[in-house]
């Protein structure tokens, strides 16, 4: 073997080993995080955290279970703006429209999709809080929606549009009409893609915290209603992070343990549903 | 020899043969009638001046090479063409002497099934596929009975009569293309139309079916088409046969088979070409 | 020849699609009314999204024109606001973070795009997938009480003593800054360039990999002369879409970048982002003129975001024909 042969050969070795390094060290990131949050959170989590309120500030102790509930609710809103417009405009784009209007639609859903977290803030605030007055878990949750508007749209319409045409006509050709042939057999031989589509939404949107930091804002109590400035799990670890206070440290880290956890969970959930597999007949 | 397609007119008149003797002159009922259709998508036409008729209780096939417009034509015999936004419909399609484009295409087609060329069965159970077109259609009474005398039609029931809930997909392509027909059979039809049915299927499902084919005339009048002539002589009653979008013959099979009255016809099943 | 008659009287109505009445009685036409009304709410939001941003900043916008771009202060008491140190400082985090993870990303998606088992990629690729969905809050928490101590105590000084020459890592280090953004946002975009590379990649057609290797080249050859270049419009895309994810990043920036308007060549000074100062300074602005500067600087980030965006979705799809053998080779 020649010289330059033997140095080719030991280039390709190496640069191969160094792109293994690289996926290492990128796939070890998520594994850092979580062991950091769990060595620093884990102590913390306890039964006060899920269920008193911040305590005064400088003091020690309380909880954040006002974070959690506000969480709760802005998700809430968010799912009843987002999903029924992403899935229903999805059928739309999927089972209805012309190439025209689906251009239009798409594109539109994509621009949002891709407009920073922190814009749909300003957005959200313009529209909801300064006709209010003030600062609301209404505000919070139509942000929030607005994100899970796109993700909802899109991989619903893909979905839709894997159930083979033979099932369509199928149905047709027994009397269903086009809605009937829709709620009986597309959409149920889609659910599961659906279903992926917005379990994801929801855990993209559950971590978001700049939408909310001029909409929803904060509390340190509860906020009853939907038209109060309303905790979040997010903020509460922006604030607590930033301060100068130990206590808020230890407690920030809890939170972040139970943020990235439950995000985690719905991820793993939903890509275990979408690799049962869609339903497609066996030739 | 008389030109067939002249006596083939647009009301009631069966397609008669040249008088041999042969043939008896019992008059035949007609449950479909297609009168001077002419078919386009968009700008292009496919099928010039196609009038049939279809006789009741009997298997009509129509054969023909690739593209000559004879599943174009099927569809259109249960409207399944609007599906289509480019294809255009000239001329009239009558079932019972009504005129089918002008009724509720829904209520059409539960009176005129449709099987595919491959088996479609929706993602449900065995039970919940053959039930679907009666609970869709709002039909009363017991729906458990109704499956398992579609499933008997179909010849199915006894393979499957143990796994109702079971998924579809589970059964082999000739099952499912049977559960299909139960399927479409359990909303009575009047007519069962038939693309190409068993042209996905191995040769004993194939044969299970053309069987079956032949019992269902009792039940109900059937178009098939197929692109096996062999299939078509043994199992249809009268055979059609297109060319380029135009109906050349129309007879009764043994007629078209062993006389046939258009020279492309002969070449045709003589394969020469096709 | 039989005898088509060629003059066809239609003896019939000439339908094509069911007629509308027909529909409507099915439902069908409900049905298509309602699902359109959802889909273009989808587009009015979109619309009104962007007339919001353009009316909630006239005041700026005709106070200062175009000097609101290249003006350096940001003076809230004397109404004096200049956009520059954030521009400034949103380029130069979004540039650290591609140079540090555009290899890294690329060399990983290499690795799973090329060697890996199809087994072992996608175990890989999932946990990418899960990096991705790590909300921006916690990754500034780790930047917050991870990576500026380790940029403070170790890196910063090392830097500093090895490279103090450049003006980059000159000035004294307190662990937040420029760099530290840098890194963090680095770290966050990275599954994004890996994931679509890698789509990218796989797209490749097998026999260009195999000319290669059938004339002699090693597998790294192959990959670094045919495969990548092949590639390098949807790849080149997939940076596109980091760096607009960059750009817009806000948590974990404001968490770590010191949340000072400087403009400075030293990489260890404090600096501001675009998203930073939006985030920390819109529930403080006192004034319309004060707000309305801040939603200024959102129409800026938005337009920057929607042009990288729309770049790349061009880049990706334009390599994806090329794949499947549209294009020329």
């Amino acid at each position: 073997m020649s010289n330059r042969l033997r140095w080719r050969k030991f280039v390709s070795n190496f640069m191969l080993t160094m792109t293994g390094l690289c996926a290492l060290v990128a796939v070890s990131v998520l594994f850092f995080i979580l062991g950091y949050l769990v060595y620093h959170g884990g102590t913390s989590i306890s039964w006060d955290f899920f269920t008193k309120l911040p305590a005064p500030v400088g003091e020690t102790g309380g909880g954040m279970a006002n974070a959690i509930l506000g969480s709760a609710k802005l998700l809430f809103l968010a799912t009843l703006l987002g999903v029924p417009i992403g899935f229903f405009g999805a059928i739309y784009l999927a089972e209805f429209s012309g190439g025209t209007i689906a251009f239009v639609v798409r594109y539109a859903a994509d621009l949002l999709n891709g407009v920073p977290s922190i814009v749909i803030g300003i957005f959200a605030y313009s529209l909801v809080v300064l006709p209010f007055k003030h600062f609301s878990a209404l505000a919070g949750g139509f942000a929030l929606g607005l994100m899970m508007i796109p993700i909802t749209l899109r991989s619903t319409e893909e979905f839709l549009r894997a159930v083979p045409r033979a099932l369509r006509e199928g149905a047709m050709a027994l009397g269903a009409s086009q809605w009937k042939t829709i709620a009986s057999v597309v959409v149920p031989a889609a659910y599961r893609g659906i279903l992926t589509a917005i379990l994801l939404a929801f855990a993209r949107v559950a971590g978001e915290t700049a939408p909310l930091l001029f909409t929803a804002f904060g509390n340190r109590f509860w906020s009853s209603g939907w038209d109060q400035p309303t905790a979040s799990l997010p903020v509460m670890i922006f604030t607590y992070a930033i301060a100068p206070y130990d206590d808020w440290h230890r407690q920030a880290w809890a939170a972040g343990l139970v943020l990235l956890g439950l995000i985690l969970i719905i991820n793993i959930i939903a890509r275990v549903i979408l690799s049962r597999g869609v339903a497609v007949p066996r030739t | 020899m008389a030109s067939v397609r002249s006596a083939v007119s647009v009301k009631i008149t069966p397609p008669m043969a040249a008088p041999t003797g042969r043939e008896p002159q019992t008059p035949l009922e007609m449950r479909m009638t297609v009168a001077h259709v002419n078919f386009y998508y968009g700008p292009k036409q496919v099928l010039f001046d196609i009038n049939l008729n279809i006789a009741s209780n009997k298997v009509t096939s129509l054969i023909g090479p690739s593209g000559c417009g004879k599943s174009t034509l099927l569809r259109t015999l249960n409207r399944m063409h609007e599906t289509v936004r480019s294809a255009r419909l000239q001329g009239e399609i009558l079932i019972d002497n009504q005129n089918i484009l002008a009724q509720d295409v829904t209520a059409l087609r539960r009176r005129v099934g449709m099987l595919f060329q491959r088996p479609n069965p929706f993602p449900k159970s065995i039970f919940d596929n053959v039930a679907y077109g009666l609970r869709i259609n709002g039909v009363k009474g017991s729906i458990a009975d109704a499956v398992e005398k579609s499933l008997r039609h179909a010849a199915l029931w006894d393979e499957v009569k143990d796994q109702l809930h079971k998924s579809a997909y589970e059964l082999s392509g000739g099952q499912q293309q049977r559960l299909c027909i139960a399927r479409a059979l359990a909303v009575e039809p009047e007519v069962l139309l038939l693309d190409e049915p068993c042209s996905a299927l191995d040769p004993i499902s194939t044969a299970k079916i053309e069987e079956l084919l032949v019992q269902l005339r009792d039940l109900c009048t059937i178009v098939i088409v197929t692109h096996n002539m062999q299939q078509a002589a043994r199992v249809s009653d009268f055979t059609a046969f297109l060319l380029t979008g135009q109906l050349i013959e129309f007879s009764p099979t043994p007629l078209l088979f062993t006389t046939p009255s258009d020279a492309r016809t002969e070449a045709y099943i003589t394969g020469r070409f096709g | 020849m039989a005898t088509t008659s060629t003059t066809v009287p239609s003896a019939g109505p000439i339908t094509g699609s069911r007629s509308f009445l027909s529909k409507l009685r099915d439902g069908d036409e409900i049905a298509r009314l309602v699902t359109f009304i959802f889909a273009g709410s989808v587009v009015l939001i979109t619309l009104l999204l962007v007339y919001e941003l353009w009316r909630e900043s006239y005041l700026p916008r005709h106070k200062f024109g175009f000097a609101f771009f290249v003006t350096s202060v940001w003076d809230p008491i004397f109404d004096k606001f200049g956009a520059l140190p954030f521009i400034y400082g949103t380029v130069v985090t979004a540039t650290l973070a591609l140079l540090i993870a555009v290899p890294l990303g690329i060399g990983a998606a290499i690795f799973l795009a090329e060697l890996a088992p199809a087994r072992i990629s996608d175990t890989l690729q999932f946990f990418i997938d899960l990096l991705a969905a790590v909300p921006s809050v916690i990754y500034g928490l780790l930047g917050v009480f991870v990576v500026i101590p380790v940029m403070r105590q170790y890196i910063q000084p090392a830097l500093k003593s090895s490279l103090g020459f450049l003006p980059f890592f000159q000035g004294p280090g307190y662990g937040v800054g420029f760099l530290t953004a840098g890194i963090v946002l680095a770290i966050m975009v990275i599954p994004y360039i890996i994931s679509v590379s890698r789509e990218v990649l796989i797209s490749v057609p097998r026999d260009q990999r195999e000319a290669a290797l059938a004339l002699g080249a090693t597998r790294w050859e192959s990959t670094w002369k045919v495969v990548l270049p092949f590639a390098r419009t949807g790849i080149m895309g997939s940076i596109f879409l980091a760096l607009a994810r960059a750009l817009g990043e806000t948590m974990a920036v404001t968490m770590v970048i010191g949340n000072t308007p400087t403009i400075s060549a030293s990489l260890f000074s404090p600096g501001y982002s675009i998203a930073a100062v939006i985030a920390n300074e819109f529930t403080e602005a006192t004034g319309d003129l004060y707000l309305q500067s801040l939603i200024e600087l959102g129409l800026v980030l938005f337009l920057l975001t929607f042009l990288l965006n729309g770049l790349a979705r061009l880049l990706i799809v334009a390599t994806s024909q090329r794949g499947s053998g549209m294009g020329q080779a």
